[in-house]
């Protein structure tokens, strides 16, 4: 990883109408190959950032580059090269693919838009339903006669058209039955493997992400939070977030920590750090500035003041990340 | 002890002839005063029917026959003015969608004293209102004055759902059922949401029927778990046991295609194919075409669950039941 990484977007920010930041000061690379997992929970703003690195949304600052290119800068053909490079596996196929178009057509659509021929649309569609584990003759099907998993089977092969070099799945597997999500996830990986396509992987679902990402980015209201990698992030998280969020994982045995109150009003967040108001380990000087992210080991960094999280400087909440000696009870930690 | 609700030969088919479909096949369950029985499944497999055909919801839109009692009481052949008492009063429902259970027009205090008046909880205005902020501050909501006035758009998706659980739980009933309550809700807000449901369960003593296709909240909860798949019960126990010790096909099947946090990274196992889509039908098991361990007589007639030990353990497949093929399969 020690080359230019293929994406990479720098202190990117978008306020909405209405005041609400949505994201602030985001930056992400992602390397050719690897996967990158964002987690966090609803209104993070992290489809905002996706969108945001497919430009379907301008930042208000910030920049994104693919390849040494700034992507919001680009124009005509080049543009079009890039879209050609960067696909998207939306979250929901019934809505992402055209009803009224033969699978085959849908695919077709993409591919004509990026200038491939008649020709090589024959030959590749029925390759690439195979590729991705449907029989060729799917393609004069129409998506109401597929199931949830088949379509987003079709809706990777759609993205995989146009040879793709970044694939952003925003929810893509989110949808589906956990025994349909394992093949989707595999496929995912065996693709990686053969054609080396870097994916963003967006998710709610950190088990899914730890699975499937090299790395992971935890955002909260707006901001990474935390980014390391996925094992280590998940073993040992060094941001408060984190380490509630993995608390929360029903079924894991972890200690729970129970978050007091709710998400702020990303249109009028809190002074200071947006997660001091609900966290366990806060402290006056955590009112002031939102932390910067710093390192806390190789290729790990958390926004949080304090230098262990887990053993905060004054004790007074306990509620570290326990070792799971509550096991199974779970409610240990209070009622909210 | 008598069941607080006890299940028998529960079937439910929509439509009729050719068309019909048999979403739910044969549903045997029980659940104690005060004991949770977790219903597992994917998409499909009859979970929310079955929840539904015990709360009478389909009336003339689908034949459900058997035997669904409440207490002493049979709901199916109840008439369905005496049955509308009962839902609400002795049988809560939490649906799966807050948003859609509650009227956007309506504050939540008014949508929440219209079931106390509907069912005569609290007889006047002044004794409602205190019920109503009662309820409200029972399932956690800190400021319950605000949130009565508020319209459902006005809070939160986790309040909402607080929201719909004080409703559920207004006429202190003997079983809550909860049809995925935490699906549409964020980690954090699903953690707090499911704390509340068993600390309801407990101080009120009901018994809990938790429809869910989430594994991590079946072992969450414990209690009972019956795994469901195309309308059938395929394996029942004790949920820590079942869950960490499956012996169904399909629940082996299941479990072992979770990526598990922590564990070396690769190829999840897969279930091959997909489920049968709601009705769809064959004659013999349903999960045989996706079967590791099918052999020919599983295509002819659907196995019985079966009691695996003394444990309370049950599995729906003869295959387990062949002495030397079982003891592969647990090595």
């Amino acid at each position: 990883m020690s080359t230019r990484p293929l994406l990479d977007a720098q202190d990117l920010t978008k306020t909405f109408r209405g005041g609400v930041r949505a994201v602030s000061g985001v930056s992400l690379t992602l390397a050719a190959g690897e996967t990158l997992g964002i987690v966090g929970e609803s209104g993070c703003g992290k489809s905002t950032t996706a969108k945001m690195l497919l430009r379907l949304l301008t930042p208000d600052s910030g920049s994104v580059q693919f390849d040494g290119a700034d992507v919001h800068r680009l124009r005509g053909r080049a543009l079009r090269e890039l879209r050609r490079r960067l696909q998207v596996v939306p979250q929901n196929p019934q809505t992402s693919l055209n009803p009224r178009l033969r699978l085959a057509d849908s695919i077709a659509f993409n591919m004509r838009a990026h200038g491939y021929g008649a020709a090589t649309r024959a030959r590749r569609i029925p390759e690439l339903l195979d590729r991705v584990g449907l029989d060729p003759s799917y393609a004069r099907r129409y998506p109401h006669q597929l199931s949830g998993g088949q379509l987003q089977r079709v809706a990777i092969a759609r993205a995989l058209a146009t040879e793709p070099e970044v694939v952003v799945c925003d929810e893509a597997v989110s949808a589906l039955d956990k025994s349909v999500q394992a093949q989707v996830l595999n496929l995912l990986a065996d693709l990686q493997l053969e054609l080396g396509i870097a994916y963003l992987f967006i998710s709610h679902d950190l088990a899914v992400v730890e699975h499937i990402s090299d790395r992971v980015a935890v955002m909260y209201l707006g901001r990474v939070v935390e980014q390391g990698p996925a094992r280590a992030l998940w073993d040992d998280p060094r941001h408060p977030y984190t380490a509630t969020l993995l608390s929360s994982v029903p079924g894991l045995g972890r200690e729970r920590i129970v978050l007091a109150g709710e998400l702020p009003n990303p249109a009028d967040p809190p002074s200071g750090c947006g997660f001091r108001t609900r966290c366990p380990c806060a402290v006056d000087a955590c009112a002031t500035t939102w932390p910067n992210l710093t390192v806390r080991a190789p290729d790990h960094v958390a926004a949080c003041v304090h230098p262990d999280p887990r053993r905060p400087a004054n004790a007074n909440a306990g509620a570290g990340t326990g070792t799971g000696a509550n096991a199974g009870a779970g409610a240990g930690a209070g009622k909210s | 002890m008598s069941a607080a609700l006890r299940i028998s030969d529960l079937h439910t088919t929509f439509g009729s002839g050719d068309g019909a479909v048999r979403a739910v096949r044969g549903i045997d369950l029980e659940i104690a005063p005060g004991g949770t029985y977790v219903l597992l499944g994917e998409s499909g497999s009859g979970k929310s029917v079955t929840a539904r055909s015990i709360l009478g919801l389909y009336g003339p839109a689908a034949k459900v026959t058997g035997s669904v009692c409440l207490g002493a009481d049979e709901l199916i052949t109840m008439a369905p003015r005496q049955l509308r008492q009962v839902r609400g009063t002795r049988l809560g429902l939490v649906p799966q969608d807050p948003t859609g259970a509650l009227d956007p027009l309506r504050g939540i205090g008014a949508q929440l004293g219209e079931v106390l008046a509907v069912h005569g909880l609290a007889p006047g205005r002044a004794q409602r209102r205190a019920a109503v902020l009662r309820l409200l501050a029972s399932v956690g909501i800190a400021d319950p004055a605000r949130v009565a006035a508020s319209r459902p758009h006005q809070l939160s998706g986790g309040m909402r759902q607080r929201a719909v659980i004080a409703i559920a739980i207004a006429g202190e009933p003997e079983v809550l059922i909860a049809d995925e309550p935490t699906t549409a809700l964020d980690v954090t807000v699903q953690a707090a949401v499911l704390g509340l449901i068993r600390d309801l369960q407990t101080r009120h003593g009901m018994a809990l029927l938790m429809v869910t296709h989430d594994v991590g909240v079946a072992e969450e909860l414990g209690g009972t778990v019956g795994v469901m798949y195309a309308g059938r019960l395929v394996e029942t126990g004790p949920a820590r046991e079942v869950l960490r010790d499956p012996r169904h096909p399909y629940t082996r099947g299941l479990l072992a295609s979770l990526p598990v946090p922590g564990v070396a990274r690769g190829e999840l196992r897969v279930i091959p194919g997909r489920p049968p889509l709601t009705g769809e039908s064959g004659t013999g098991c349903a999960f045989a075409p996706r079967c590791p361990l099918a052999v020919a007589s599983c295509r002819h007639r659907p196995p019985p669950l079966v009691a695996l030990g003394a444990g309370g353990r049950a599995a729906a497949c003869p295959v387990l039941n062949d002495e030397p093929v079982a003891k592969e399969l647990v090595s």
